[in-house]
C-alpha cells in the first residue's frame, strides 16, 4: 500500500511536470483491497490481471517497480517497449495479462488461464483474479465472462472495487440493485461484501475467498466498498464528487487506517512504518531514475511487426 | 467415395485433436449435437473434454480462447454464424490482435467463421466480414475455396502462432465435392491461379471463386480466355501472383460477396493501381454485393451477391476498353 501510494504520488509529479504522457490513473483509495488480494495470491503459482488501480496488488503481487516506471516513462527496456503505456502492462507468460482498455474484457482472459491449466491437468491448486470497478459490471463483457466462469467452476476471484464513481459517473447511474454482491447470486457463485477502507477486512475476505476458490469452491465475487480519493485520473480534478461523499465514512484513508490498525494490533511501531516510508521512497526514487536514463524505443530500430510469422511461408 | 468441404472442416478438427493435445474446440452447440453445421459432429464423444459447448456468449468465447492461447494451447472457436462475430469483435481485435505487438507473446487462435450467403439465410445469418477483420492488424484472414484448401489450411491455421479468422464458406459446405481431400497444399498467404488465361484477370475468394470459373466457362464460348486468381487469403494478401496475372491479362476485375464500400476487392483494385499501374490496359474493376443488408428471399438474394451473370457482364465491359 505504502509503496503504491508513494509511487503513484511519484508518476502524477511526473505528469504534471510533462515527463509522462497518456495519462496517470491512481489507485488512491483503494490500495487496501488491492494490497488484500495481491497478497493473498501466490506468484509464479496463480493468474493475477490487475486492472486500472492495481498499483498496490502489482506490487503485492511481485511486480518490480521497474515495470511499472519503464512502462509509464517508455523505456525499451521496459515488458511493453514503448508498444503499450501505463497500466497496460502485464508479463503474460508468468501469470500477469496486460489488460486493455475495454472494462470486463480481462475476465473472460483469465478464465481462458485458467481452463488451459485445467486441460493441461495443472489447475489443481491454482487461482486466478482479476479486478473490475463498478462501471465495469453494467458491460455485456462482465456478464458472459462471469456466467461463463461460472458454468465452468473456475478458481476465479473476481473482485469488484465498487468506488461509487465511473470517471463522473455515479452509481445512481450506473445500477439500479442495492450492493453489487447481489448480483453473485444470480450468477450461482459466492459473494462477499468488505469495506474496502479497512485492510484487516479484507485481508480476511480476500484470504478467505481466495482459499475456497483454490479448493474448488468455484468462482468467487469480492464487492468491495470505497470512494475513490481522487479524479479517474489526474486530468481530472473529480469536482463532480459531493463534499458528503468525501466527509463519508468511505470517504476516510485506507492508508491511514491501515497505519493505525497496524499500530494498535502491535504488528508494528510508527518509527517501522516510518522506516518503510523512507525505504520505499528511495525503492521509487531508484525506479523513476533508473527508467529515466534508459533509452526511449526508436521508431527506425522497430521492427513494426504485428504478427509473430513471417510471410511468405515456404512451402 | 466423395469428400464435402464440411467433410473437410470436420475431417481437419478430428486430425487436429489427435495429432496434438495442445487443441481443444469452443463454441455453441458443438459437443452432442456436433454444430449447426455438423462440422464437430461425433468429435466431443471421441475426445472428450476437448470439444465443449459454450453458452450464448461470443465475447467471452474469444476472450477466453484467448486466455487458454496465451497459456500454450491451440483453441479452435466456431462462431455459429459469422454475422455474430460482431459481439466478439472487441475480443478479436482489441485483445487477440494486439496481444503479439504489445507484449511480444503471441497468440494461436483460431476463429472459425461460418459466412456467405445462402438462399433464405437472411440478414443476420449470410454475412462475409473478412474485410472488416483483415483490416486490423495482428489478424491473418483465409478464405478456402476448395475441400483440398478447406482441409489444409484449417490445419495449417491452428499451426500457426498468431489469431487467424478462418472464413468457411456456407454455401460451399455441401454444394462442393471432390474426389479426395488431398490438394497442391500451397502455404498460407499464397494465391493460386484456379483457371489459367490470357485475356483478362478475375481476382476472387471463397465461393465467389466458383461463380468466377462459371462466368470464364461461359465467356469462353465466345472466344475469351479468363484468368481466375483464387486469393486463399485475405490477409496476407499474395500481391506477387495478382500482379504477375495482370501483366499477363492486362486487365483486372476483384470479385468478393462482401458489401461494396471498402474491403478485399477494394484493396486488390488499390494494389493493382498502386503497383502495377504499367501492366493495366484498362482500368481496374471490381464487384461485390449490393449495398444493402443480404435479402431473404431467394430471388433478392441471388441478385444480391455477385452471379455468374453478373461477373459475365462485368468482364464484357472490362472487355471492351
Amino acid at each position: 500500500m505504502l509503496v503504491a501510494r508513494l509511487l503513484e504520488a511519484k508518476l502524477a509529479s511526473l505528469y504534471k511536470a510533462g515527463r509522462i504522457v497518456g495519462g496517470v490513473h491512481l489507485g488512491r483509495g483503494q490500495e487496501a483491497v488491492s494490497a488484500a488480494l495481491g497478497t493473498a495470491l501466490l506468484r509464479g503459482v496463480d493468474v493475477f490481471c490487475p486492472l486500472i488501480r492495481d498499483q498496490a496488488g502489482r506490487t503485492a503481487f511481485g511486480e518490480p517497480l521497474l515495470d511499472c516506471t519503464r512502462t509509464y516513462l517508455g523505456s525499451v527496456e521496459g515488458p511493453m517497449r514503448g508498444r503499450d503505456g501505463n497500466v497496460h502492462r502485464g508479463r503474460p507468460l508468468e501469470g500477469m495479462p496486460a489488460m486493455i482498455s475495454h472494462l470486463g474484457a480481462q475476465i473472460s482472459l483469465v478464465a481462458g488461464m485458467l481452463l488451459a491449466r485445467r486441460l493441461k491437468g495443472r489447475l489443481q491448486g491454482t487461482v486466478g483474479a482479476t479486478c473490475v470497478g463498478d462501471g465495469a459490471t453494467s458491460t455485456g463483457a462482465f456478464h458472459e465472462a462471469f456466467n461463463q466462469a461460472a458454468v465452468e467452476k473456475l478458481p476465479l476471484v473476481l473482485v469488484v472495487a465498487n468506488n461509487q464513481f465511473a470517471y463522473s459517473t455515479p452509481t445512481s447511474r450506473q445500477y439500479a440493485a442495492g450492493d453489487l454482491v447481489e448480483r453473485a447470486a444470480g450468477y450461482g457463485v459466492r459473494g462477499w461484501s468488505v469495506d474496502g477502507t479497512d485492510l484487516l477486512a479484507c485481508a480476511s475476505v480476500m484470504r478467505e475467498a481466495v482459499r475456497l476458490a483454490r479448493a474448488g469452491d468455484g468462482p468467487q465475487m469480492v464487492v468491495a466498498h470505497m470512494l475513490r480519493l481522487c479524479g479517474h485520473g489526474e486530468h481530472d480534478d473529480a469536482f463532480y464528487v459531493p463534499d458528503s461523499a468525501r466527509a463519508g465514512h468511505y470517504g476516510r484513508d485506507c492508508l491511514e487506517v491501515a497505519i493505525r490498525q497496524l499500530v494498535e494490533k502491535q504488528v508494528a511501531t510508527v518509527d517501522e512504518i516510518v522506516a518503510w516510508r523512507d525505504q520505499a521512497t528511495d525503492d521509487v526514487q531508484r525506479a523513476v531514475a533508473q527508467a529515466q536514463q534508459e533509452s526511449p524505443p526508436d521508431p527506425f530500430r522497430e521492427d513494426w511487426a504485428s504478427i509473430s510469422t513471417r510471410f511468405p511461408i515456404s512451402q | 467415395m466423395s469428400v464435402t468441404y464440411i467433410d473437410a472442416i470436420r475431417e481437419a478438427q478430428e486430425k487436429l485433436l489427435h495429432d496434438d493435445e495442445r487443441v481443444f474446440i469452443y463454441g455453441q452447440d458443438i459437443g452432442t449435437f456436433g454444430g449447426a453445421f455438423k462440422a464437430t459432429k461425433g468429435l466431443a464423444a471421441r475426445y472428450p473434454g476437448r470439444v465443449f459447448d459454450s453458452p450464448i456468449s461470443e465475447d467471452a468465447m474469444i476472450g477466453l480462447a484467448v486466455g487458454a492461447a496465451i497459456e500454450g494451447m491451440r483453441p479452435i472457436v466456431e462462431i455459429q454464424f459469422a454475422d455474430f462475430a460482431s459481439i466478439a469483435f472487441n475480443q478479436i481485435v482489441n485483445q487477440a490482435a494486439t496481444h503479439f505487438f504489445r507484449t511480444g507473446v503471441p497468440v494461436p487462435l483460431t476463429v472459425r467463421l461460418p459466412s456467405g450467403g445462402t438462399p433464405g439465410s437472411g440478414p443476420f445469418h449470410s454475412q462475409s466480414v473478412e474485410g472488416t477483420f483483415a483490416h486490423y492488424p495482428g489478424l491473418i484472414v483465409v478464405t478456402p475455396a476448395t475441400v483440398s484448401d478447406a482441409y489444409h489450411m484449417l490445419i495449417d491455421s491452428v499451426a500457426i502462432s498468431d489469431p487467424v479468422v478462418y472464413c468457411e464458406h456456407k454455401f460451399l459446405y455441401r454444394w462442393l465435392k471432390a474426389k479426395s481431400i488431398n490438394g497442391d497444399h500451397l502455404p498460407i498467404g499464397q494465391a493460386r491461379i484456379a483457371r489459367a488465361g490470357k485475356h483478362a484477370t478475375v481476382v476472387a475468394y471463397s465461393a465467389m471463386v466458383h461463380e468466377a470459373i462459371r462466368a470464364a466457362d461461359r465467356l469462353q464460348h465466345d472466344g475469351w480466355e479468363i484468368e481466375v486468381v483464387d486469393l486463399r487469403s485475405v490477409k496476407p494478401i499474395d500481391l506477387d501472383t495478382v500482379l504477375a496475372s495482370v501483366a499477363r491479362t492486362g486487365r483486372l476485375l476483384a470479385v468478393g460477396e462482401a458489401f461494396p464500400w471498402g474491403g478485399v476487392t477494394a484493396e486488390i483494385v488499390s494494389l493493382v493501381s498502386e503497383h502495377g499501374f504499367n501492366l493495366l490496359d484498362a482500368p481496374p474493376q471490381r464487384l461485390n454485393s449490393r449495398d444493402t443488408p443480404v435479402p431473404y428471399h431467394p430471388k433478392l438474394w441471388a441478385s444480391h451477391r455477385p452471379t455468374p451473370e453478373s461477373i459475365c457482364d462485368a468482364l464484357r465491359h472490362l472487355l471492351r476498353f
